[in-house]
């Protein structure tokens, strides 16, 4: 008798640590794209178009660039771009389109508020089943490029986990900036904000190309830090600088996770 | 009495669907936030990055590039099909399963005199005007760059659009119609809309390609579209070419037209 009874006397539900906790809502996005799978393979093969076209395509007309002293073709160039852009867009289009109907349509987070689940298991848990998806392509875009012979050094092997960090950045403060969208016609303002940081960090061509000023103000974009860090670990042509793109996006993302949990608080728990 | 009540009210008023485009403007009054950077200020975004920066670092002669100047006179009469066509299939996608399955407005619609073929019309009408607003903003102010060759240039240029954004929405809307789910479309997205922008000689010419794969990209519907704009563009005709291009267009939208009105009185006339 007490044991039919014993898991509706247990209301504090099992004790999870924070893995755990996120790891639930984890299981819970696996479950859903395993029957919507063709979605999430074909994620990936939007780069790879980009690059075949833009990289080798449009690389025909264009002799190549200079990357810290060496002279690298236009295909080479553009990848590492691309690994890191796709990074930002996969982390981007999982913590905002995905999120707000979530929040606002499935209720799925007040559904798991509801149990002994927290809004720190939320904001970890959707932040790292967008990591996880986007290591996922960024493996896979980067196995494309050995097979395409656009890898030159071994310190290529640290550029999926830069692609981690740039996804960070951008899926916390995205998920962030997600909790203040009013309906789906505000989604504008994402794609105005992503629009330029696609076509202008250095993705498709050098900020050369920009006047001093303008210079400046595209090196402190969180894209660029990232299309620079993947160019460099995918060229060999690391140097102490490195550093900085690597603490700006942990810098962006920790900041972000804090946001996105003070705001998920503030409008699901008062 | 009893016959009075049970027969529906007959009107005088012919179905027509003129009666219809008072609904659409509405629709377009209350959306139109919703769009207006996907569709005016993004496109000016890709000119910028890709036809004048990237384009910059491009050396290639006229000859190459189809007798275009430059690569910015090369690149934008392909991008702007390109937009027209993605506008063609954002109106017919979506919309269209929300119209049918969500929102029902078609069963609304055909609650009243109106015929299927009335209620496809007011929409075609609809997604021209869309196509068209796009076309005439965008080709007006390229005008002022030295991209289009001749007077009858910029007019014909949104003529081809008009065409392009037809023949990419109505075989996408005899989808549509028949699709089970939403779902489908993001690989409609992925695996039909952004593979024929990227390969269909918008950015690159087709000619750079293996001789199956430029086979393969004159099969293409936009490439049909982007070798019309850039004739008009250049004023270099090829005649023949021309008329396949135009008759191919003219085919699939009216291919397209058939099947939709088929699927739609499958799907909603009992």
């Amino acid at each position: 008798m007490s044991s039919v009874f014993s898991p509706l006397v247990r209301v504090e539900g099992r004790r999870l640590s924070a893995m755990q906790g996120a790891g639930t809502l984890i299981h819970r996005n696996f479950l859903v794209y395993r029957r919507d799978w063709v979605v999430f393979v074909t994620g990936f093969l939007e780069p790879v178009f980009y690059l075949l076209s833009i990289g080798i395509g449009v690389g025909q007309l264009i002799p190549g660039f200079e990357v810290n002293g060496h002279h690298v073709a236009y295909a080479d160039y553009v990848a590492p771009g691309m690994l890191a852009a796709s990074a930002m867009n996969g982390a981007i289009f999982d913590a905002t389109f995905n999120v707000f109907f979530r929040l606002k349509y499935a209720k799925l987070y007040d559904q798991i508020l509801a149990t002994p689940r927290t809004v720190g298991d939320v904001a970890r848990g959707e932040i790292g089943w967008a990591l996880i998806r986007g290591g996922i392509y960024s493996t896979a875009f980067a196995l494309v490029m050995l097979v395409l012979g656009m890898i030159h050094s071994w310190w290529a092997l640290l550029a999926v986990p830069a692609t981690l960090l740039i996804g960070y950045a951008f899926a916390s403060v995205a998920m962030a900036l997600t909790t203040w969208i009013r309906s789906w016609q505000d989604f504008e303002y994402i794609t105005l904000a992503l629009m330029p940081l696609f076509l202008f960090s250095a993705t498709f061509f050098p900020v050369t190309r920009y006047p001093t000023w303008l210079q400046w103000v595209v090196e402190a974009t969180p894209l660029y830090r990232g299309v620079v860090l993947c160019r460099e670990l995918a060229t060999g042509a690391v140097g102490w600088g490195s550093l900085v793109s690597v603490a700006y996006p942990v810098a962006m993302g920790a900041l972000g996770t804090v946001l996105v949990r003070r705001r998920l608080e503030r409008l699901l728990l008062t | 009495m009893t016959a009075t009540t049970t027969t529906p009210v007959r009107t005088a008023v012919r179905p027509s669907p003129v009666h219809l485009l008072e609904y659409w403007w509405t629709v377009y009054k209350r959306t139109w936030r919703g769009s207006v950077i996907t569709s005016f200020v993004s496109p000016w975004f890709y000119v910028v990055a890709m036809g004048v920066l990237l384009g910059g670092f491009v050396q290639a002669d006229p000859a190459t590039l189809e007798g275009a100047a430059s690569y910015l006179a090369f690149v934008v009469p392909g991008m702007i099909c390109a937009q027209s066509m993605q506008v063609g299939f954002g109106e017919t996608t979506y919309p269209v399963m929300g119209m049918r399955k969500w929102v029902k407005t078609y069963e609304a619609q055909l609650a009243t005199p109106l015929r299927v073929s009335d209620i496809l019309i007011a929409h075609i009408v609809f997604i021209l005007f869309r196509v068209m607003t796009t076309a005439v903003v965008f080709t007006v102010v390229l005008s002022f760059f030295d991209i289009f060759q001749r007077w009858w240039s910029a007019p014909l240029v949104i003529g081809v659009q008009v065409l392009v954004g037809l023949a990419a929405a109505l075989p996408i809307y005899a989808y549509a119609v028949r699709a089970e789910s939403e779902s489908g479309f993001s690989v409609v997205f992925r695996l039909l809309m952004i593979p024929l922008t990227l390969f269909s000689g918008s950015f690159f010419p087709i000619t750079t390609l293996p001789p199956v794969l430029e086979f393969a990209a004159r099969l293409s519907p936009l490439w049909q579209g982007v070798n019309l704009a850039r004739m008009a563009s250049t004023g270099l005709w090829d005649w023949p070419v021309a008329a396949y291009n135009i008759a191919y267009l003219v085919l699939l939208a009216g291919a397209g037209y058939l099947l939709t009105v088929a699927g739609m009185r499958k799907a909603l006339v009992p």
